[in-house]
This record gives C-alpha cells, sequence and structure tokens, in this order.
C-alpha cells in the first residue's frame, strides 16, 4: 500500500516534471510569435512615418529652393526650372469639391432609398450593384470616362452649361470657354461617381443605427418619409454622416488615374471649370517617369508630400469623428 | 388654421422621386461602364491575347506579359503584405487589445487603409528604386504590399474579436501557451474571415495602377526576373488607351475587361464567403 503511494506520488512528480519541460520548450516559439506579432504592428506604424520621412527628404530641394512660392506660384516650367504647385494644389481642392457637391447628394439619396424606400428583397442586390462601383478600378474610370463620357461631355452636356448657367452673371464665368469634352468638371463628375459607394455605404450604416422607436415614434403621429429623415434619421447619425463624408473626401483627394485621363492636365488655372486642368496626383502620374532627376523630381515628390499632409488631416479627422460615433453607440 | 398636409406631401413626393433618382444614377454608371467594357473587351479576346507579348503599334501582339506580370507583382506583394497584415492583426486583437501601442496602430492603419496609392509609390520609389538604381518589379510588389496590408490588418482584428472569450479560456486551461491558443484554436475559428480579408486586398492590389508608375515601370518584352522592371494590366492599360493605335486601344479594352472580371470576381468571392460564415453562425 506505501508502495503504491510513492509509485502515484513519484508518477505526478514525474508528470509535473514532464509538463515543465513541455512549457519550457514551448516557452521560445511562443515568446517568438508574440515579438513577431508586435514587430508586425510596428512596421505598421512605421510605415506611415516612412512616407512622411522620405517624401520629405525627396521634396527638400524644391522647399528649400522656392520657399512659400512653391504654393503661390503657377507657374511650371522644367526647361527653366521653376516650380510652382499652386494650380495642381487648387486642381486638387476644385476637382474634389465638383466631386463632394455631386457625390454627397446622390450618395446620401441612394442611402436614403435603401434604408427606407427599398422593398427588401431588393435591398441587398440593389446595395451590392453600388458596393461594386467601389471595386472597379480606377483605371477602368479613366478609360471609359476617355472613350464614352468625354465625346457626350463635349456633345451635349458643355455646351447645354455654356449656354444656359454661362450667362447667368457671376458664376456664369465659371461655365464659359470652348467644349472640350476633358476638363476639371469632367474629372469632378467622375470622382463623383467613385465616392459614391464610400458614401452610400457609410451612412447606410449609420442610418441603421437609429432606433426604429425613434422613427416609428415620428411615422406614428404621421410624419413623412422625407420628414422622418430630415428630423429623426440625419441629425441622430448626423457625426457619422459627416465622418463618411470627409473619408470619401480623402479619397477624391488622392484619386489619381480616372482623373490624369479626363482632366487633360494643363499646368495652369483657368476661371472656367470646363477648361482643362490638372491636379497633384495627376500631375505625378504624368510627368514623374520623365522627370529628371534634381529640382524636377524633388518639386513632384514635395507635391506629393503636400497631397499626403492634405489627405492625413481630412482621414485623420474623419477616423476621429467615426471613433467618437463608435464610444457613443 | 391652414391645411398643410398637400405641402408637405408635395415635399415629400419630390424628396423620395430624388432618393430615386439618385439610385438610378448610381445603377446606370455601373451599367454603362460594365455594358461598355464588354461591348469593347470581348470583341478583342482570343488566343492571341493570351499568348502573344504586347507588340509595337502595327504588330499582331497579345497581353501575356502583362498578364504574367500582374500574376508575379501580386503574388509577390501578397506573400509580403499577407504575413504582415495577419501579425499586426492579431497583435491588435489579441496581446494588445487594449493598449495604447494598439489605439494607435489602429488609427495609423485606418488612414494607411485609404491613403493616396500615388503617395505609397513615391515613397516607394524613394525606398527602394532610387538607392537600386533601377525599376524593378520587386519595388512595385512592396508598393502593392503597403497597400494591401492595412485590409488584411483591419479584417484580421475584426474577425478575432468576433471569437468568443470562452474559447481562448478553455483552450488556456489545458495549459495552452497564448501563442498556440491563438494559432491552434482562434486562427481556426475565423479561418473563412481571414481569408475574405486575403480576397479583398488581392483585389485592391490587382487594380492598382498609379504606385506601380514610378516602381515596376512596364515592360513591353516578357519578364519573370523580379529585379527587372515588369508589365502589368493596369499599366498596359494606362499604355495604350491613350495610344494613337486602334490595334492597342483594342487590346487597352481588352486588358480592362480582364482585369475588371478579375477584380470584380475576387470581391464577389470574398462577399460571398463571408456570407456563408455569417449564414453559419446563426
Amino acid at each position: 500500500m506505501t508502495a503504491t503511494a510513492i509509485d502515484t506520488l513519484s508518477g505526478a512528480q514525474s508528470a509535473s516534471i514532464d509538463r515543465a519541460a513541455a512549457l519550457k520548450r514551448l516557452r521560445l516559439p511562443d515568446s517568438l510569435f508574440r515579438n513577431l506579432t508586435l514587430f508586425s504592428a510596428l512596421v505598421v506604424l512605421l510605415l506611415l512615418a516612412g512616407v512622411a520621412v522620405a517624401l520629405f527628404i525627396g521634396s527638400w530641394p524644391a522647399f528649400s529652393t522656392f520657399g512659400l512660392n512653391f504654393f503661390i506660384s503657377d507657374r511650371w516650367s522644367p526647361p527653366k526650372q521653376i516650380f510652382g504647385g499652386e494650380a495642381a494644389i487648387v486642381g486638387t481642392l476644385i476637382t474634389s469639391a465638383i466631386a463632394m457637391v455631386i457625390g454627397v447628394p446622390v450618395g446620401l439619396g441612394i442611402a436614403v432609398f435603401l434604408t427606407e424606400l427599398c422593398p427588401t428583397p431588393l435591398r441587398r442586390p440593389i446595395g451590392i450593384a453600388i458596393e461594386l462601383l467601389a471595386g472597379i478600378p480606377s483605371i477602368i474610370y479613366g478609360i471609359w470616362g476617355v472613350y464614352y463620357l468625354r465625346p457626350v461631355m463635349q456633345a451635349y452636356i458643355q455646351p447645354f452649361l455654356i449656354n444656359t448657367i454661362g450667362d447667368v452673371p457671376l458664376i456664369g464665368a465659371l461655365f464659359q470657354g470652348p467644349p472640350l469634352g476633358y476638363g476639371v468638371f469632367t474629372a469632378g463628375l467622375v470622382l463623383a461617381v467613385m465616392i459614391l459607394p464610400f458614401v452610400t455605404a457609410i451612412s447606410r450604416d449609420v442610418f441603421d443605427t437609429v432606433p426604429s422607436v425613434l422613427k416609428e415614434a415620428a411615422y406614428g403621429v404621421g410624419a413623412t418619409t422625407f420628414e422622418v429623415v430630415g428630423n429623426i434619421v440625419i441629425p441622430y447619425t448626423r457625426v457619422g454622416v459627416i465622418g463618411g463624408v470627409m473619408l470619401a473626401l480623402g479619397r477624391a483627394l488622392g484619386e489619381t488615374m480616372a482623373v490624369t485621363f479626363v482632366i487633360g492636365n494643363a499646368s495652369h488655372i483657368s476661371a472656367s471649370i470646363l477648361a482643362q486642368g490638372t491636379t497633384i496626383s495627376a500631375m505625378i502620374a504624368n510627368q514623374f517617369a520623365d522627370a529628371d532627376p534634381g529640382l524636377f523630381t524633388s518639386s513632384l515628390m514635395a507635391l506629393g508630400f503636400i497631397l499626403f499632409i492634405i489627405t492625413f488631416i481630412v482621414l485623420a479627422a474623419a477616423r476621429w469623428m467615426l471613433a467618437e460615433l463608435e464610444l457613443k453607440a | 388654421m391652414a391645411n398643410l398636409y398637400p405641402g408637405r406631401r408635395r415635399r415629400n413626393v419630390i424628396w423620395t422621386g430624388l432618393a430615386y433618382a439618385a439610385t438610378a444614377f448610381g445603377l446606370a454608371w455601373l451599367a454603362l461602364i460594365l455594358g461598355a467594357l464588354l461591348w469593347q473587351g470581348f470583341g478583342g479576346l482570343s488566343l492571341d491575347v493570351f499568348t502573344k507579348v504586347t507588340a509595337p503599334a502595327g504588330m499582331v501582339g497579345g497581353l501575356l506579359n502583362s498578364i504574367v506580370g500582374s500574376v508575379i507583382v501580386t503574388v509577390i506583394g501578397l506573400a509580403i503584405g499577407a504575413p504582415l497584415g495577419i501579425l499586426a492583426g492579431t497583435y491588435l486583437a489579441e496581446y494588445g487589445r487594449y493598449t495604447k501601442l494598439a489605439t494607435v496602430v489602429r488609427f495609423i492603419n485606418d488612414i494607411l487603409l485609404s491613403a493616396p496609392s500615388i503617395v505609397v509609390g513615391l515613397f516607394i520609389y524613394q525606398l527602394l528604386v532610387v538607392p537600386a538604381g533601377h525599376f524593378s518589379a520587386l519595388a512595385g510588389a512592396v508598393a502593392l504590399a503597403v497597400i494591401g496590408a492595412p485590409i488584411m490588418v483591419r479584417t484580421t482584428e475584426d474577425m478575432l474579436n468576433l471569437v468568443p472569450n470562452p474559447l481562448r479560456e478553455a483552450a488556456s486551461a489545458l495549459g495552452m501557451p497564448r501563442s498556440f491558443v491563438i494559432r491552434r484554436v482562434a486562427y481556426r475559428a475565423v479561418r473563412s474571415g481571414i481569408v475574405t480579408g486575403i480576397l479583398l486586398a488581392v483585389a485592391r492590389m490587382t487594380g492598382e495602377t498609379a504606385p506601380l508608375i514610378f516602381t515596376a515601370l512596364g515592360n513591353s518584352l516578357f519578364e519573370v526576373d523580379p529585379t527587372q522592371p515588369m508589365s502589368s494590366l493596369p499599366l498596359i492599360i494606362y499604355e495604350f488607351a491613350r495610344s494613337p493605335y486602334a490595334e492597342q486601344q483594342k487590346l487597352a479594352w481588352t486588358g480592362a475587361l480582364l482585369l475588371t472580371l478579375t477584380v470584380l470576381g475576387l470581391s464577389i468571392l470574398a462577399r460571398a464567403l463571408s456570407a456563408q460564415r455569417g449564414a453559419n453562425q446563426s
């Protein structure tokens, strides 16, 4: 009896020794895996810092040569080695503004349709179709824009705008000039379609967070769909919608290929939004391969750095707003 | 008291009408773009497209080098980006869930997720192309990895957050070290979710053009060596779409059709996979 007791004791002892040995053996791979994940997380962090530092170093020659002039001069002359980025910066802001003016109301309209008006069986297919717009690569928007949208713009839409709004005092100046098809307005329109799915997706998500009780109560006292959306849904989800709009703006600012195809790539500023223009990203895409090293390359880098800073601010604001919303929910 | 009802009703009809119009507008664009792609692209599909390399104007050419180049650049990009993204996502969800570092990384990752791809291209140009002295497919692949990784970070983290804690606790109670709990239990529970993230990342990477212009550059010859400049579908579309020659324009459209079918196919596959997952859970 004593013998068995001793046996079991030593058995337990050897088991615990085995276990300790096994755990010891596993300790190294365990900490290795942990450190590997930590390292990867740090790499993600370093990527963004790396982008900022690399672009800043690359753009330093341009900034130190031209100083503030780089921002306020629209003279872009590679042969004379004089570079001012104003045309590109202004072009980026204007195309994005046009995209927002068209894209945001339409995107919100689709979100309202999908959450309030659409018959339930159609909701999923239509939602997916709109999201597919986000899946189409931007170069496809570009090639389509050149071959299909440009002729239509040139033959119908731009002459119509020139003949109607073009004669209105004050804002008429924005819609004058020959109908070229290419131009700032065409680029803005393509951008508007490209940001639609982003506005729709986020608005739809935040619209769904509105408690049904609130909406039902409003319908119950006789409110129309429009009144429910305007007085209940939008006020309740305001922060989220603005966050989504900012996110879409971030996309529009940095969009490259589609814009390059349809904007016409003129490196000066025009009063008319029907005229050809350029954006930061279009300019880089167009000229970087041919740029000689030195001031030309550095100036394009500088434009990239400015684009990075602008989008960083916009995206950070968007994320911050959406995060606030998550905290509230 | 005046009767407000007709006015309110009219306003409602107008505004809801506009919501219908907005949806029609969005769907019309999708239909027009896909219609044009099919119309223009299908006509150009032939065996030559898949068996011949791109040719100068006036000669019969195909897209073989661009298709192979796209596959190589994307695969290398995925080989770099997927481990990075999945491991970083694992850190955010498992080890550092509530730490300050994780909060910062999450925020930065969200910004990388929508950062302009052309800026990423410039960064990789500065980081890899300038020191090496020449363009290379490898640089293009790294640029695509930087674009794809944030997507996988996000989906991996979101998926791992869905794993119920009792599952982890049960595994830990058996004496499994943490890394084994993650790899043998948590990863297995959300495998299809992580695959969805990878598919979405591949879809995004395949369609990107801007970051390749000054990293992979393009190449009119057949090239499989990743240290050399390499063609890819988006690059050849960019070049041929602006060409004055009809044959090259036709090839651009065919390439566009192939690219769009691949990208949309991948995202639909990803969606189907996650829908299936949702169905299994409920």
